[in-house]
């Protein structure tokens, strides 16, 4: 069979992309189906699963197998998928109210079995289908609809939260820059087991310019930390670099070090601590933020050690046998016309 | 203690037959009792009696030792005849403890045989059970049969020699109270001995300490000759055919594998734990041979979710729970009727609300499963009514569930789940296979897919799974367009839908077999049951009929959508009797849908129907 040959128009749906105008999301959907067209791998073994919020319309724009679910669920649905077809791809589609906060158990969970999923995770920091209330990664006294005299609910850091749960790949990455998207969504596919991307997204209507520190051409500069497998983790145009200090990732002018002391970064380092620490560099948005694969490890795949399961059962105890089941507690047999049984 | 059953002749003792006996096994929840009363009911039943259980237990794993919570019971009724229930009162109550004995005893028939562990009747475990003074020196037990047993001293005797120490040692005491039973009922031996052989092959000190306890016990009996006459009861004229001695939870377990089979597709069980529906988890688990997949989820949410999952992907896809996790499932079982997957959503009811009775049983949950749902969202429910019958309804579960492609609420409870009975194995080939037709081609214009396109006889829409090539689509939970399953939020088709999917459902009522009735077709009296009821009504109506009253009885598997001809069944009778282990809720749909003035008869108090009970209120309606 060969390898059919895709355009990124080939994984559009006749759905009019209801949005609003100059949402990060549009930019995202491009991304991946970009990425999809290039793999060349037959649409239909792609399933996309989604929640609820505005990322959640995602399935619909995507022309491969899909279903929009409910709020928080998808991580669980999606894992009903592969744990039953670990044959086809298996996307989950989620926002940060959506995977943090409803449905934050059932990302946690999917992320220690290491399901065969990959997860991206449309961070805005704010509730947009609702219409503006603060959200799971909101920062400390945001004023919102819900909060107007500022949130007091400590937000959550999605990729310290992935990398606690000892999920195998974690990557963040920016939905403005497609290259960078892509080269992650790669990463994500060509990885074994559950991947978490945070992706994150300007909702221009609610939270607006919240990635300005990331986006904007002056502050992109200083605060983009681009985290690359093998290399040292400088930024700033070489001006700054990050070392460990007393087990923390901290921030200094690369000059003020010993060169060799700056850390390399190693994603496939089995102990999820250095990721962890680096991830810990901010706390959302706002300055300095590590962008890139934090870990990308190998790890048993919960589907795969199912599929190994069924298999040593059956070359062990023999394709199962009804008739024997229902004996297998002992039986008795009544003879035609007579009392007695026992045998 | 002799090594081997005493070869004295125990007829040396008289030999009483009787027809039917129930036996009650009590004693704290650590004694081992459940343990103790499947052993002699498994016996009975290799023996070829036919028998019903009833296992009853404290939701606590080990409630403080000898206190009147901890007490764990086991009854069976054993018979020579075909019975339904596991009886009312027993005949034979095994007491290990002051707190069994305070808890058992009003059950205990007048006259009937006590056996009592006097070694654990001390001053703290009769304060412990609220006794004053010691039982066994004032009147308490007079009229009764009562056999004493220092069942303590004697298992330490026993198990001396067989590497068992410490507090280990006094674990074999309810062998020893079961060898006892086994000599007082004339059970075989040899089913218990190979049964503890094989159970702890790979603790050989056990194993030699359960079979000294347990011949200890026996020859106990015959070397103090315990008691006047022992008893038994000859094996039952059923049916012919090969029996198995089998619980609801185990049936449906299996049911759900033959379902599997006969549909060609793999099963998948996603599930929480949960009392009493983890035993099923258990069960399919055990059986990865046959292709089951099971995925303990991390909450009852993620166990309808994955189970969902498993549909869209083409599985045979079941979640199990019980009514509080049924409860957290709700949205996403209305999902799965908005997307119109075929799955089963099993509810292993137990007593609530909330926590409420985890152990015992209850029918409380059947509006909850008709109408517990957000939105116009109506799904087929069926009940099942015996453990052995716990089978044949998970097919039919799946069956429903497969052609009409939607979820299928299945209802079972505690006294099914636990209960457990001699099973006619049925022939496997005759069962009809479930057809499953996954889409494969366009159905709509210009080859596309209209995931939404219906059979012009089920209303079901089509199975197009992922992996098939040209028939991508997207499904989710908002309104749908009623041919391309795109978003729609216009006014007629929400009502379209709205109606076609009530329609599909009610229209599965033409494929739903007629009640039928049992008993006499001209009586004045119907009564009315569904679920676990079937053996207290089945009972009460037989005795009743065998002493002149003239009743008949039906009872329903299918509550949603009803038989076509239960509305004409119901008006043939002046007076219908509808027994419920809940406040009315049969009783409540009943008289919604065929206006009639059915009367209830209603008990929450986690046991079931005594089937004198029921008797009663036939009699008081016959009158």
């Amino acid at each position: 069979m060969t390898t059919p040959a895709y355009t990124r128009k080939d994984f559009q749906t006749d759905q009019e992309v209801r949005w609003c105008p100059g949402c990060g999301d549009y930019t995202v959907l491009a991304s991946v189906q970009g990425f999809l067209a290039e793999l060349g791998r037959p649409r239909e073994e792609f399933v996309f699963i989604s929640g609820i919020g505005c990322s959640s319309r995602f399935p619909y724009y995507v022309n491969t197998y899909g279903m929009h679910s409910i709020h928080g669920r998808a991580p669980a649905i999606a894992s009903g998928v592969a744990t039953t077809r670990p044959e086809l791809s298996v996307w989950v589609v989620t926002g940060d109210g959506d995977a943090l906060s409803i449905g934050g158990n059932h990302l946690i969970h999917a992320l220690r079995r290491n399901i065969n999923l990959k997860i991206l995770l449309f961070n805005n920091q704010i509730y947009g289908l609702t219409k503006g209330q603060y959200s799971p990664t909101s920062e400390v006294g945001k004023s919102t609809k819900s909060s107007p005299f500022g949130s007091i609910d400590y937000p959550f850091n999605p990729v310290s939260l992935a990398l606690g749960a000892e999920a195998s790949f974690v990557a963040r990455t920016l939905d403005m820059d497609r290259n960078h998207t892509q080269s992650i969504l790669k990463a994500a596919y060509e990885h074994e087991g559950s991947a978490l991307i945070e992706i994150y997204q300007n909702c221009n209507v609610f939270n607006d310019k919240a990635f300005i520190q990331l986006t904007g051409k002056e502050e992109r500069v200083h605060n983009r930390i681009d985290l690359e497998h093998g290399k040292p983790v400088v930024f700033d145009e070489g001006a700054k670099a990050v070392v460990m200090r007393g087990g923390e990732a901290t921030i200094v002018d690369s000059s003020s070090v010993d060169p060799k002391a700056i850390v390399v970064h190693d994603e496939t380092r089995p102990d999820p601590s250095t990721a962890f620490a680096l991830s810990r560099l901010s706390h959302g948005p706002y300055g300095p933020t590590p962008l890139g694969v934090f870990r990308n490890v190998e790890r048993p795949v919960y589907d795969q050690e199912i599929q190994v399961q069924l298999e040593t059962a059956k070359e062990k105890l023999g394709e199962g046998d009804l008739e024997a089941l229902i004996r297998s507690h002992g039986t008795w047999t009544v003879e035609e016309s007579s009392a007695n049984g026992g045998s | 203690m002799a090594d081997e059953i005493a070869t004295t002749d125990p007829s040396s003792t008289p030999t009483e037959t009787a027809e039917k006996l129930v036996v009650r096994f009590a004693g704290d929840s650590g004694d081992g009792m459940q343990l103790a009363g499947n052993r002699f009911t498994d016996a009975s039943a290799l023996f070829g009696n036919d028998l019903a259980t009833l296992p009853s237990f404290p939701a606590e794993i080990r409630a403080p030792a000898g206190t009147l919570p901890g007490v764990s019971s086991f009854q069976v009724q054993i018979a020579d005849f075909d019975i339904l229930t596991a009886g009312d009162a027993p005949d034979c109550l095994v007491a290990m403890n002051p707190a069994a004995l305070q808890t058992n005893l009003k059950d205990l028939r007048q006259g009937g045989t006590l056996i009592i562990n006097t070694d654990a009747f001390d001053e703290r475990n009769l304060a412990k059970a609220g006794y004053e003074a010691n039982p066994l020196e004032d009147e308490t037990l007079e009229g009764y049969r009562v056999i004493r047993v220092p069942m303590d001293d004697l298992t330490k005797l026993a198990v001396k020699d067989s590497g068992v120490s410490g507090r280990n040692v006094l674990r074999s005491k309810n062998f020893l109270a079961l060898g006892l039973m086994a000599w007082l009922f004339n059970r075989p031996t040899d089913p218990t001995i190979e049964w503890v052989e094989k159970k702890f092959a790979k603790l050989p000190e056990v194993a030699a300490a359960n079979t000294a306890a347990f011949r200890a016990g026996y020859n106990f009996g015959i070397t103090t000759e315990a008691t006047k006459n022992t008893f038994e009861v000859k094996p039952a004229v059923l049916r012919p055919g090969t029996y198995t001695n089998v619980n609801g939870n185990t049936a449906l377990a299996w049911g759900l594998i033959a379902a599997s089979q006969k549909a060609g597709i793999p099963l998948f069980y996603g599930s929480y734990p949960i009392t009493p529906a983890s035993d099923v988890l258990h069960e399919l688990s055990r059986h990865k041979n046959f292709g089951v997949r099971t995925f303990q989820a991390e909450d009852e949410i993620a166990g309808i979710g994955t189970t969902i999952g498993a549909a869209f992907a083409g599985h045979l896809a079941v979640t199990g729970s019980s009514g509080p996790g049924i409860a957290l499932k709700s949205e996403g079982i209305s999902l799965a009727f908005m997307l119109e997957l075929p799955m089963i959503v099993l509810n292993v009811q137990r007593g609530g609300p909330s926590t409420g009775l985890p152990t015992k049983p209850e029918q409380s949950d059947l509006l909850f499963s008709l109408y517990g749902r957000h939105g116009e969202s109506p799904l087929p429910v069926l009940a099942i009514p015996t453990p052995s019958e716990a089978f044949e309804m998970a097919i039919e579960a799946a069956r429903i569930a497969i052609k009409y492609m939607t979820p299928v609420i299945l209802l079972s409870d505690n006294y099914v789940a636990n209960g457990s009975e001699p099973w006619l194995l049925p022939d496997l080939d005759a069962i009809p296979e479930i057809e499953v037709e996954f889409a494969q081609h366009p159905n709509g214009p210009d080859g596309t897919f209209l995931p939404y396109m219906r059979n012009v006889d089920t209303f079901a829409r089509p199975w197009a799974v992922p992996g098939t090539p040209g028939l991508e689509h997207r499904v989710g939970g908002l309104e749908k367009d009623s041919l391309t399953g795109n978003v729609a939020y216009d006014p007629g088709n929400h009502q379209l839908m709205t109606d076609t999917r009530a329609w599909k459902v009610a229209n599965i009522a033409n494929d739903v077999p007629d009640i039928e009735v049992a008993g006499d077709k001209d009586a004045s009296v119907l009564v009315l049951g569904w679920g676990s009821t079937f053996g207290s009504i089945g009972a009460a109506s037989n005795r009743m009929r065998k002493a002149g009253t003239k009743v008949a009885s039906a009872h329903l598997r299918h509550l949603n959508p009803l038989p076509n001809n239960l509305g004409q069944v119901l008006s043939t009778f002046d007076k219908i009797l509808i027994p419920e282990l809940n406040t009315g809720q049969l009783l409540k749909v009943i008289r919604a849908e065929f206006l009639i003035d059915a009367v209830g008869l209603n008990q929450v108090t986690g046991e079931p129907f005594r089937v004198t009970d029921i008797e009663d209120k036939i009699a008081e309606m016959t009158k």
